[in-house]
């Protein structure tokens, strides 16, 4: 990540912020990213990400370091110099005026012509099809109007970055799902670059090109949604991201390929080591629900396996979830599809479980 | 099926119409909120809601003309003042007995206070008027004493006119005059007299001696209801030998005295013998004797336009102008001054009022958007002058202002204002707007904090990151919604600023003051409530008119208080 990428279009260098002189909020930040990117923040709250964000918006000025757009450092640039669209938690629609007035407001600050602003507030109007909305005002709008209309207020003046700060956090599971396909597909067709924050990690997975996961002021992992799943770098990333099963244990023997863990419960599995490098170091290996087998038939080669009890057995429909108590860990959660030769277990029932080496990744403690 | 039931109305489960279900469902609700409101509703009611409207109801109130002097009011009647020709012995006979009377109750006096208002010294009038309204009939009862003793005794006037004492008159009691005089004795002191006084006139005599019959009935009444007396002993009113001289020297009565029988005729023919060579009783010249006042048309003018029981007059006084016989007119000039203190006002309280926005709009937006810790301080420096008593703060102003004031030394000592050329910044207008301002900017600042509290400061980023400068993010988007806090702010102070008292009496001086002042001068000095009420009425309706207004204009909608 150091190496100097020319063509960053964003650009955060060895950023730092804190507010009371006494905790860094966000903690060296450096991250870039070319035009055109899907960027999103993902973290818990309190890790710093819309700070980065804020920052970047200009709404917050960083305590050190630079952020660059376009190669240009914009630390002393006031925000409204810096031609970043933004769409706010909570919309931020102007309740006193109309639909079409709020979007009129970022061009009639830009003095463009009242003929050239009629023409672009319809066509970011039809972008989001609220076209029939033009003289309604925000409050005569659903949840999910509004924050098309806040979207297309955002991309009306054309940015060519668009910040978007968990704007889907106040719609309902259903509209939050069509959104993020919607804005996903404006982002693409108008190859703007967006940096967007959630708190949400399928909203990262299903949005993102990439995904930069956010804990306590540092980015832990920068990567592709699938990359980020399927090869956690650390183990908070690991029980962040999707459901996670983790067992405690030390290094036994370690090389490139392999890691010989020995488990709290005294049982020793094979891993793929990720961010431990010597023997004895405390590790949690990192096994995901949907990789860890019960049926033997299905049991692949070379899998490691481990005796189990199952606790409890949940019908999910699509899926079954099955808690198992597993070397001590009684959160051992596995996912198996609903398929007709599947077996549903039994609570009490004793079975042998197994995963297959490269499945599971030994992380730092 | 679906047709009948859109058109007959819904029906609850139990058949009957879900409007009354549901109205009687919420009616227990509507008690208990009707309860829990009732204590405070009853106290506004009887403290402040009555009194309020009985004030009000006094400038429009005028019924002590026709209740002092209720004869003359009805005599007047058919008097048409030309400007210089008097009315006519009927008004004087009325006006006679009624000042008599009036004079016997103390209540003239009150009569010639309220019709001062009108014509500046008819009070003196009256008041001489009610002193020496007795001498001619003092003149009378010694004339009639000199032809028989026994008319200096009250016992002497009950056994004539008593119907009751000894029964021997004939014909019985005039019921319709004792009721008549008891009326007229309710009416005059506001009372409501019941019960029997062991009197009733005697109808033969109420025939032969009709004045003096009158007279006497209201005279027992008085004496025996009014003062608790026994009308029996002592003497009786100079009135009753003014009427009995009138009834004497009447050539209509002659016949009927002549022809009265009875212990008593005998007196009564005797006296009437002596006074047959004396002229008719002119209640004119009696009256010119008692003042020669009585002679000016005017004052008669005076009584006769203000005699209705209710009257507009007041409210013509409040805005210069007064009743003619013409219809109103407008005030000589010199006595023009209450439209120019409501325009005096109505300026004054705008001024306040936007300096008090100017003033507090930049306090409450650092209320609303500084950190708590520095908030909350700040917020009890605006409440401070909350806890200091109006009065405290105002003299303050005083010690401020004053020319030997501390503004005053400190810009003399700093050399900005020559010694002999001190500033003159109180007992002005520019006093009182500087006090008010100061004493009213918490109202003005409280109602913009708390709907500036409300405004997300995502909507200022929004505005940033869309373009605008600060100036124009703050115009375009913080600025409009706010409104809704500087019209709330406006209408309090405003309004509490158009009804301010203390403050102008005491920093205002002449200039400064305002209507409020002339209300409270007008109850407490010049006792003139009627015109104080017509006030009160006229900037209670000019507040009503500015709030309808504003709800037109700006919406009442849009004031938040929080």
């Amino acid at each position: 990540m150091a190496t100097a990428n020319e063509n960053a279009f964003v650009k955060f260098d060895r950023v730092q912020k804190s507010y009371d002189g006494e905790t860094l909020v966000v903690k060296d930040l450096n991250l870039e990213l070319p035009k055109g990117e899907f960027l999103t923040m993902l973290g818990p709250s309190g890790s710093g990400k819309t700070t980065c964000l804020m920052m970047l918006a200009g709404f917050e000025t960083p305590t050190h370091g630079e952020i660059l757009l376009d190669g240009i450092s914009i630390n002393n640039i006031p925000p409204h110099k810096r031609g970043i669209g933004m769409v706010f938690q909570n919309y931020a629609l102007f309740p006193h005026m109309t639909v079409a007035e709020n979007l009129a407001f970022p061009l009639e600050v830009r003095n463009i012509s009242k003929s050239d602003r009629e023409a672009k507030i319809m066509r970011a109007l039809d972008m989001v099809e609220m076209g029939s909305f033009a003289s309604r005002r925000p409050a005569q709008l659903s949840g999910g109007q509004q924050q098309r209309i806040a979207l297309a207020r955002a991309l009306v003046f054309e940015p060519e970055l668009v910040l978007m700060d968990e704007p889907l956090g106040a719609l309902d599971k259903q509209l939050r799902e069509k959104m993020q396909f919607e804005i996903t597909n404006l982002a693409h067709a108008l190859g703007i670059t967006v940096v967007y924050v959630t708190h949400d990690q399928t909203e990262a997975l299903t949005m993102s090109d990439r995904v930069a996961v956010f804990n306590d002021g540092r980015i832990q992992q920068l990567a592709s949604p699938d990359q980020l799943y399927e090869e956690p770098e650390n183990s908070f990333v690991a029980q962040f991201i999707g459901e996670n099963n983790t067992l405690h244990g030390e290094i036994r023997e370690i090389n490139k390929k392999k890691a010989v863990v020995q488990l709290d419960s005294g049982q020793l599995i094979d891993c793929k080591p990720v961010n431990v490098n010597k023997v004895g170091d405390r590790t949690c290996v990192s096994i995901r629900p949907e990789r860890v087998e019960y049926n033997q038939k299905r049991m692949q080669k070379g899998a490691h396996t481990l005796k189990a009890e199952v606790l409890e057995f949940i019908y999910m429909g699509d899926l079954f979830r099955t808690r198992l108590r597993v070397a001590g860990n009684d959160e051992f959660i596995i996912k198996t599809r609903n398929a007709p030769d599947q077996t549903r277990l039994q609570p009490g029932q004793e079975i042998e479980i197994g995963w297959l080496p490269e499945d599971c990744r030994a992380l730092d403690a | 099926m679906t047709d009948q039931s859109s058109t007959q109305p819904i029906l609850a489960a139990d058949g009957v119409p879900l409007k009354k279900s549901l109205s009687r469902a919420l009616r227990r609700q509507k008690m208990r909120a009707l309860l829990l409101i009732s204590p405070l509703l009853i106290f506004v009611m009887l403290t402040f809601i009555l009194p309020i409207g009985n004030m009000l109801f006094r400038s429009v109130q005028n019924d002590i003309v026709s209740n002092i002097m209720p004869n003359t009011v009805i005599a007047l009647q058919d008097w048409m003042p030309d400007g210089d020709t008097l009315p006519d012995e009927t008004v004087f006979e009325a006006a006679f007995y009624d000042l008599f009377v009036a004079a016997k109750a103390k209540e003239h006096t009150k009569l010639g206070t309220r019709l001062n208002y009108e014509q500046t010294g008819i009070s003196s009038t009256f008041r001489k008027s009610g002193r020496g309204i007795s001498k001619p009939g003092k003149a009378l009862a010694k004339d009639m004493a000199g032809i028989d003793k026994s008319w200096s005794k009250a016992a002497t006037f009950d056994a004539l006119f008593n119907a009751r004492s000894g029964g021997t008159r004939s014909g019985g009691a005039d019921t319709t005059l004792l009721r008549a005089q008891r009326d007229r004795l309710n009416q005059l002191k506001g009372k409501d007299y019941k019960g029997d006084i062991g009197f009733a006139p005697s109808l033969e005599m109420a025939m032969a001696l009709p004045m003096a019959s009158r007279e006497y009935t209201y005279w027992a009444l008085f004496m025996a209801l009014e003062k608790d007396k026994d009308f029996k002993k002592g003497k009786v009113s100079e009135a009753i030998y003014v009427a009995l001289a009138d009834d004497l020297t009447n050539p209509a009565l002659a016949d009927r005295i002549a022809g009265l029988t009875g212990p008593d005729a005998e007196l009564i023919q005797k006296t009437a013998a002596a006074f047959r060579d004396r002229p008719r009783i002119s209640y004119t010249d009696l009256m010119l004797g008692v003042n020669e006042n009585w002679g000016n048309p005017m004052v008669w003018e005076t009584i006769k336009l203000h005699s209705p029981a209710y009257t507009g007059g007041y409210f013509l006084n409040a805005v210069d102008m007064r009743k003619t016989l013409e219809g109103p007119a407008i005030q000589p000039e010199n006595k023009q001054i209450l439209i120019i203190l409501f325009q005096r006002t109505l300026k004054m309280s705008l001024i306040i009022t936007v300096s008090c926005i100017l003033l507090g709009y930049p306090v409450a937006w650092l209320l609303a958007n500084l950190p708590v810790r520095v908030s909350n301080l700040l917020m009890i420096l605006v409440l401070l002058p909350f806890w200091t008593s109006l009065l405290v703060r105002t003299s303050a102003w005083k010690v401020m202002l004053q020319q030997q004031g501390v503004i005053n030394e400190v810009l003399v000592w700093l050399g900005i204002v020559a010694d002999n050329n001190r500033l003159e910044i109180i007992n002005n207008q520019f006093g009182t707007i500087v006090a008010m301002t100061h004493i009213l900017l918490p109202f003005m600042i409280l109602p913009m904090y708390s709907v500036m509290q409300t405004i997300p400061p995502s909507y200022m980023r929004a505005a940033k990151s869309l373009g605008a400068t600060n100036w124009t993010a703050f115009w375009r988007v913080y600025f409009p919604q706010s409104v809704p806090g500087i019209g709330a702010g406006s209408i309090l102070v405003f309004i509490l600023a158009i009804g301010y008292y203390i403050t102008p009496e005491i920093v205002g001086g002449t200039e400064g003051v305002f209507i409020s002042n002339r209300i409270a001068y007008h109850i407490s000095s010049s006792l003139n409530w009627g015109l104080a009420a017509a006030l009160g009425a006229i900037l209670l309706a000019v507040v009503l008119v500015l709030y309808w207004a504003y709800d037109k204009i700006v919406g009442i909608d849009n004031v938040k208080l929080g």
